[in-house]
């Protein structure tokens, strides 16, 4: 079943949003994405058909965002900011940390295929940085402790409680989360 | 510590407050929707908006009544708004938190502009990695949809807008309003050449209006409490209401901060931000966003409002103030500035795409002890041509680090590549051939 049958109800909520096809196309790529892990070349030629576009056009824009991952990465792929806010206070020490802790660098993943790492550019967090993304969540303030936490939730649950929730820092002087 | 009246990040600061469509209801949400729908025309809409003084809060600072303006008065067809809510500006965070923890907040605002512009689909825009904010955001798409505030005859007034939640894919360009439309039509995202502008021709070609989260936000409250109210506030006549600050880097506090413009930088990092985190002095500070040039501890009692900021040679921008303590290398500083730039640069123009990749180069070679002299006329000479040689202002952003660094910390550079000269580390210059 081509992955466009599979999510038939969610593909067409989508369409519905626009009224010119194309612009449904970064969205497909998501749903491409979330289904394979990265977006494949038969999904491409999939969506190309399924929108009136080329393969060129779903290509050309598929290579000019970050986001999208054209060959897969890690069950976990950890982003950390390496802008200059973050760098600031402690970003390259938290890449060290990885480095050690993982025994891979930036654009590097580990043999099991389980941890992805890249140094990103900013993520919009700077005032609770060191900051990284894994996946669709984000972790804030990270020092070595919490990041061992981490790491350790990834790989025997699959999630970890210690990412952000609702942002807000400062949080206010009266509420205790 | 000096308080001030909070306005948009007054609900999320009450204990217990969810941003769910209850709570913003009991907090007075929608009020204003009630009150301006089908009751004062969107004309007048557009006039109080405009007599406000609210300066869009993304980057540019331009008046938002203005530009809704420019919309065709005569046009038949669709007209859209977009809330850009790419917020990709390093040292900015603020319209994360109005998206996450208010969103009613500024989908009141958005709907409020709907009904200004005579718009019947909205597009939030926002960032692709903000999965959790685009999560809450469509949550409260649906509740107010059930309430009764979007889709089709909203409160029974007859008047139909919706809302859709589009998120990008991690370009920091699309935060550029045309760029951003490009993107929404499923292209990659490069700045158009302006004019026509999008108030004309915008997004499918149709008027167009790109408003920020932040600015969206005060909509409501504007209706609600009046022009003359808003525009008292901060530094009338030219900035009027408050911003969020979001202040990070070398401080106790880093955080967003709610305070009226025209408040010292001063007070911003030393009350709110809690002071330096360390006994180390104030060195530096970026007072809005990566785009804006460096300042120095002499400019600690410039006022936050788009003018004092811009008399002092930065950019109130987006808001963004990044304070870096003594000791921090300002070539490093203007590095990891660059290779944002460099990494973000959509290519469209050549001084930009080029340049940056020029730029970084030396910066790096400087950095590493291996500069020389004429890299520093080398570096002003690129940055000379690049600003105002782009189609969208991200050539001068990209300028702003190096230029305003090498004005005010040269000695840096200069002592850097006096090492390098002390060390012999410079590569002689290749023998000419010819």
């Amino acid at each position: 079943m081509t992955f466009l049958d599979k999510h038939k109800d969610e593909i067409a909520e989508i369409l519905s949003r626009y009224p010119v096809k194309r612009s449904a196309l970064i969205p497909l790529l998501y749903v491409a994405q979330h289904d394979q892990g990265y977006v494949s070349e038969s999904a491409m030629q999939e969506i190309a058909r399924l929108l009136g576009l080329t393969p060129p056009q779903v290509y050309e824009t598929v290579t000019f965002y970050t986001m999208f991952n054209l060959k897969p990465v890690g069950k976990f792929h950890i982003q950390v900011c390496k802008s200059l806010m973050c760098a600031l206070i402690g970003s390259d020490t938290m890449i060290g940390w990885i480095k050690t802790k993982l025994g891979i660098a930036p654009g590097e993943s580990t043999a099991d295929g389980l941890f992805t790492l890249s140094a990103v550019e900013c993520l919009a967090a700077c005032g609770t940085g060191p900051m990284m993304q894994i996946n669709e969540d984000y972790y804030e303030r990270v020092t070595e402790d919490k990041l061992d936490h981490i790491l350790a939730d990834l790989r025997s649950t699959g999630t970890s409680a210690l990412k952000s929730g609702p942002f807000m820092w400062p949080e206010p002087v009266n509420s205790k989360e | 510590m000096p308080q001030h009246e909070l306005i948009l990040l007054k609900n999320m600061m009450q204990p217990g407050y969810t941003g769910s469509l209850q709570d913003y209801e009991k907090a007075g949400g929608y009020q204003a929707l009630r009150n301006t729908l089908g009751k004062i025309a969107p004309a007048d809409v557009t006039a109080i908006v405009r007599k406000s003084g609210l300066r869009g809060r993304g980057g540019a600072g331009f008046p938002t009544g203005v530009k809704w303006g420019f919309l065709p008065k005569d046009y038949q067809g669709p007209r859209y708004l977009c809330c850009n809510a790419d917020e990709s500006e390093p040292g900015t965070f603020k319209d994360r938190q109005l998206m996450e923890r208010d969103p009613h907040q500024v989908l009141e605002g958005i709907l409020l502009a709907c009904y200004a512009i005579g718009a019947e689909s909205a597009y939030i825009y926002i960032r692709g990695e903000m999965v959790l904010g685009s999560k809450i955001l469509e949550q409260a798409i649906r509740e107010a949809r059930t309430g009764g505030y979007i889709g089709k005859n909203i409160l029974g007034t007859g008047i139909h807008a919706d809302v859709w939640v589009h998120r990008g894919a991690g370009a920091y360009i699309c935060g550029e309003e045309t760029a951003l439309l490009e993107s929404l039509e499923g292209k990659r995202g490069l700045p158009r050449i302006k004019p026509p502008f999008p108030a004309t021709h915008g997004l499918y070609n149709k008027p167009t209006v790109v408003n920020n989260v932040e600015t969206l936000a005060n909509l409501p409250h504007i209706m609600n409490r009046g022009a003359e109210w808003f525009a008292a506030i901060g530094s009338p006549p030219k900035s009027t209401g408050t911003r969020v600050f979001c202040v990070s880097g070398h401080v106790k506090r880093p955080g967003n901060y709610e305070v009226p413009m025209g408040v010292t930088v001063r007070e911003l990092v030393y009350e709110h931000a809690g002071g330096m985190r360390s006994d180390k002095p104030l060195k530096a500070f970026i007072p809005g966003g990566a785009s804006a040039p460096f300042l120095t501890p002499a400019h600690l009692d410039v006022k936050l409002d788009f003018e004092h900021v811009a008399t002092a040679g930065s950019m109130l921008g987006s808001g963004g103030v990044t304070v870096m303590e003594e000791g921090t290398s300002m070539v490093w500083a203007a590095l990891r500035l660059m290779e944002f730039f460099y990494h973000e640069s959509c290519g469209k123009c050549s001084p930009c795409r080029e340049g940056s990749s020029w730029l970084v180069q030396t910066l790096r070679r400087i950095l590493a002890k291996r500069g020389r002299m004429q890299d520093l006329e080398t570096l002003l000479d690129l940055c000379k041509n690049i600003a105002g040689r782009t189609v969208c202002a991200f050539g001068d952003a990209e300028v702003a680090p190096i230029q305003s660094t090498l004005k005010h910390w040269r000695q840096e550079y200069v002592d850097l590549i006096h090492e390098a000269e002390a060390a012999n580390l410079i590569r002689p210059e290749p023998a000419r051939t010819t």
